[in-house]
């Protein structure tokens, strides 16, 4: 007959904590990622991340590369922001070279770093308010970042992994096309950026739900390491385009989107304003891209000169920083880099501790993880 | 600060350092001399060296090393510390998670990766890696005959 | 007027009368309540399945996509290949699970989904049953349904399901409170809990216009607490697919995945239609004062018509519901019911008794 039925989610439990596994299959954590969570009841008691189910081991690959070769493995990390990541290579292989590209380089390359910031928002928005029950704007979202990767398409070849730039450069040069699409575009998003705002940032459900929830003071920011949107909205002012300008960051302005409260409204308000941030930079330099060429010359092996070599770039989810360790060779001893989501990762224990499950949540989807850049 | 003045702080603080300028200041120190140096970079008033951007563990070959990106929020100077000589047969350097708690998933990530103990860490465990894991793969001796294959040019 | 369309007493009644004189009194009982329910179960189907395509489109629309639109005209069989694929689909057995519990538990909520449904009144004399006490059934049956789903979710021996069938139950029982306050508030104003008598009230005047202020109040809070004690969204967090994937029925699949499915759709169904019949008239016409030709023309429409057209302009706003909100968390849920749900409801049914008793409705 049957054997005697054993409850094995509450079996043995008494007066324990009740452990679930969110991942490496869930719906809300964007990718491969586990986290071990103790609950009481509702209550999260502690969360305890697992990461490593997608690691590929890219700093070890990039020993063996060419530094062109390096950049298209760095559109793997931060796939939301690949265009960022080939570009912090880009500048570190050129500081190493002591190569100053030209103005129209640097522009395009600023354009482009921003529209992308703009899709990896949109994309996050989507995914923070589907982390929330909200289904509706991650199809508003995907309808506006299409319009993007459009443009990508059209002059980069690519619509996720880019790989447009390389050292000294870019791949080819922007279509006929780009800066008339572009303008066409800042508009029409102006226009569908209100009807976020009308959707998502003004309902009282969604104010409630994050408003208070996940806090993370200034300090702990900075222990943590926490930056981008998720540091700023702490109030640390890490936004590496201000703090140490590259590309056409310096003649651009723009403000640096500070909020003081910590929680996960306040890391929601500062993508939002970053998105028309970003408009602002590229409405600057649309119009005047400079004529020349889109290369530096080169030569045909590039071999660093012996020495460590830094460069630090702001991604969609914060400070990425290259640290490339040559020793003269074509491939470089060392490379290193400091993802900003591993940092941001460190903190999801202590903000969300004491929370609901909900809140957990909405505060993983405020953070704005993406898991391979965690698991590089 | 500049990095004149950087320099004479890290001199005044008495420690036996190699101090030299590339891309940021380089302060190299024996791995023993590690955590003090940071402690009091990370307190005094000139200096407050509050914010650790990275921590790259390297395999010298003759010894391990970590590479220690730092820099101040309120002063926004950068400063490079560095130690090379670490044991290779037994590499321990002190954790420095009491000082910065981002350094507790980096330097679990070097533990994992390249194999190197964090002395006082609060949870050193492996970070991507299976438990079961053998070796550390970031090192230049690993040698993994499934996985990696030779390239030949 | 008196065409079949417009009253179907005659027609069932005429029907009953050939079953009678050509067999014994019991065999014709038997075999009209055979009829009733096979034709009750393959409406409840067809009513389902219709649902769940109107849903996908509905959202579809606001979405800013097509939807379903490959099979049939305008994807209109979509939600039948879905339904053949769903039965034909594995019966997975959970190791661990309570075998009995865990099979019974679909059951359980299609049954009380099942029973609620019989109470609609679609026509005159379209009816399965009508009792005097149709309100108080509706309510007793209904909550029948949160058995069932607690069940489910206990017996999976998931942790998921557990989690997911317990804030459930909370959610349910709470807002149970809510939607009985407020039709007990419309009871006091109608005097019977007959469903058919409480339409047949409504001949000069839908009741959200009779009972006015306090009317529209449990209107309000009947729609909030019947979107909770369905668990759709934004009160869907017994499911809650972010967070605990699929919440109670995270384990189901096939048929018996479908039977929670459709109980919820015709849950919907339900609670439209009980709404559509205590606040706005059932299948009777819109009236409006005296204009004779406008009320004439009202009249030509049959009321089945009106009653469908009533109960989907209802569900449409519940899906409106659903695919505008982010969902609530379970301590704000709990906190909407208690703290202001029900305080307002307990005034209103004071309310409403005071202008029944100074017979200030109309």
């Amino acid at each position: 007959m049957a054997e005697e039925f054993v409850h094995l989610a509450v079996a043995g439990t008494e007066g324990q904590d009740l452990e679930i596994n969110m991942g490496p299959q869930h719906p809300s954590t964007h990718g491969v990622m586990r986290f071990v969570v103790k609950l009481k009841g509702e209550v999260v008691e502690s969360v305890q991340p697992h990461c490593g189910y997608i690691h590929r081991g890219i700093e070890k690959m990039c020993e063996s590369l060419s530094y062109p070769q390096i950049i298209h493995l760095t559109d793997r990390m931060d796939y939301l922001s690949a265009h960022i990541n080939n570009e912090a290579v880009c500048l570190a292989v050129e500081k190493a070279l002591n190569i100053e590209v030209s103005d129209r380089i640097k522009y395009i390359r600023t354009i482009i770093a921003e529209l992308n910031r703009i899709a990896s928002h949109l994309l996050w928005w989507s995914s923070m308010c589907m982390d929330m029950g909200a289904v509706t704007p991650y199809f508003y979202a995907f309808r506006d970042r299409e319009k993007i990767l459009d443009i990508f398409e059209e002059t980069t070849g690519g619509r996720l992994l880019y790989s447009y730039n390389c050292p000294g450069g870019l791949m080819n040069d922007i279509h006929p096309n780009f800066q008339k699409r572009v303008k066409e575009f800042i508009p029409y998003f102006r226009k569908s950026f209100k009807e976020y705002d009308e959707l998502v940032t003004g309902n009282v459900i969604f104010q409630n739900r994050t408003m208070g929830i996940g806090l993370l003071t200034r300090e702990q920011a900075i222990a943590y390491g926490v930056t981008g949107p998720a540091g700023r909205g702490s109030g640390f002012a890490c936004d590496v385009r201000k703090r140490a300008p590259y590309s056409a960051y310096d003649k651009v302005q723009f403000n640096e989107i500070l909020y003081n409260e910590g929680d996960s409204f306040a890391r929601y308000k500062v993508r939002m304003d970053e998105m028309l941030e970003s408009l602002k930079i590229i409405e600057q330099l649309i119009d005047n891209i400079p004529e020349g060429s889109y290369v530096e010359k080169m030569k045909a092996v590039i071999k660093l000169p012996e020495g460590e070599y830094f460069q630090q770039v702001e991604t969609a989810r914060g400070e990425l920083v290259v640290h490339i360790i040559s020793d003269g060779n074509k491939t470089p001893y060392r490379v290193k880099f400091r993802s900003p989501c591993l940092s941001t990762l460190s903190v999801m224990d202590l903000i969300s501790r004491n929370q609901k499950i909900a809140d957990l949540i909405a505060i993983g989807g405020s953070l704005d993880l993406v898991i391979p850049d965690i698991d590089r | 600060m500049t990095n004149q003045q950087l320099e004479e702080v890290v001199k005044r603080l008495g420690v036996e350092a190699v101090i030299s300028e590339a891309q940021f200041l380089t302060v190299e120190v024996p791995f023993d001399k590690l955590f003090d140096l940071a402690r009091n970079l990370k307190e005094n008033e000139q200096t407050q060296m509050d914010y650790l951007i990275l921590i790259t563990g390297v395999d010298y070959v003759s010894s391990f090393g970590c590479t220690y990106l730092l820099t101040s929020t309120t002063h926004n100077h950068y400063m490079v510390l560095k130690t090379r000589n670490i044991d290779k047969a037994n590499p321990r350097v002190d954790s420095v998670t009491s000082l910065w708690q981002t350094a507790e998933y980096h330097e679990r990530e070097i533990y994992d990766l390249m194999g190197i103990t964090f002395n006082n860490h609060p949870d050193m465990r492996r970070m991507f890696l299976d438990e079961s894991w053998v070796g550390h793969p970031l090192r230049k001796d690993y040698v993994d005959e499934s996985n990696i294959i030779e390239r030949k040019y | 007027m008196q065409g079949v369309l417009y009253d179907f007493t005659g027609l069932i009644q005429s029907i009953d009368a050939v079953f009678r004189a050509s067999m014994s009194d019991l065999w014709a009982t038997v075999l009209e309540y055979a009829i009733i329910g096979i034709i009750y179960l393959v409406i409840y189907a067809l009513i389902g399945l219709f649902l769940v395509y109107a849903e996908r489109k509905v959202c579809a629309f606001i979405q800013v996509r097509l939807g379903p639109n490959r099979v049939g005209p305008k994807g209109f069989f979509q939600t039948i290949a879905d339904f053949i694929k769903l039965l034909l689909k594995e019966n997975i057995k959970i190791k661990n699970a309570d075998g009995v519990l865990f099979n019974l538990a679909p059951f359980i909520v299609i049954v009380a989904s099942f029973l609620t449904f019989g109470t609609v009144p679609f026509a005159k004399g379209l009816q399965g049953i009508d009792l005097n006490i149709g309100v108080f059934f509706i309510m007793a049956v209904s909550s029948m349904g949160v058995v069932g789903i607690l069940l489910g979710g206990w017996s999976s021996n998931s942790k998921y399901s557990l989690i997911g069938a317990m804030r459930s139950g909370a959610q349910i029982v709470s807002y149970e409170l809510s939607v009985g306050l407020s039709l007990v508030t419309m009871v006091i104003l109608t005097g019977t809990m007959q469903l058919s008598q409480i339409i047949e009230l409504q001949s000069d005047g839908w009741f959200i216009f009779k009972g006015h202020i306090p009317a529209l109040i449990s209107l309000i809070i009947m729609m909030i607490a019947s979107t909770a004690e369905i668990n759709r969204g934004p009160f869907d967090l017994a499911e809650a697919e972010s967070e605990l994937t699929a919440g109670y029925h995270t384990e189901y699949s096939g048929i018996k995945f479908a039977f929670f499915y459709l109980s919820e759709y015709m849950n919907m169904f339900v609670v439209s239609a009980l709404v559509a019949t205590v606040f706005f008239g059932g299948w009777m016409p819109l009236h409006i004062g005296s204009w004779q030709a406008f009320n004439h023309i009202m009249d030509f429409i049959p009321p089945i018509i009106w009653f469908i057209l009533k109960s989907f302009a209802l569900m449409y706003v519940i899906m409106l519901f659903k695919w505008t909100f982010p969902r609530l968390r379970i301590d704000q849920l709990l906190k909407l019911e208690w703290q202001y749900l029900l305080p307002i409801s307990l005034f209103n049914v004071l309310l409403m008794a005071f202008v029944v008793y100074m017979k200030w409705y109309f």
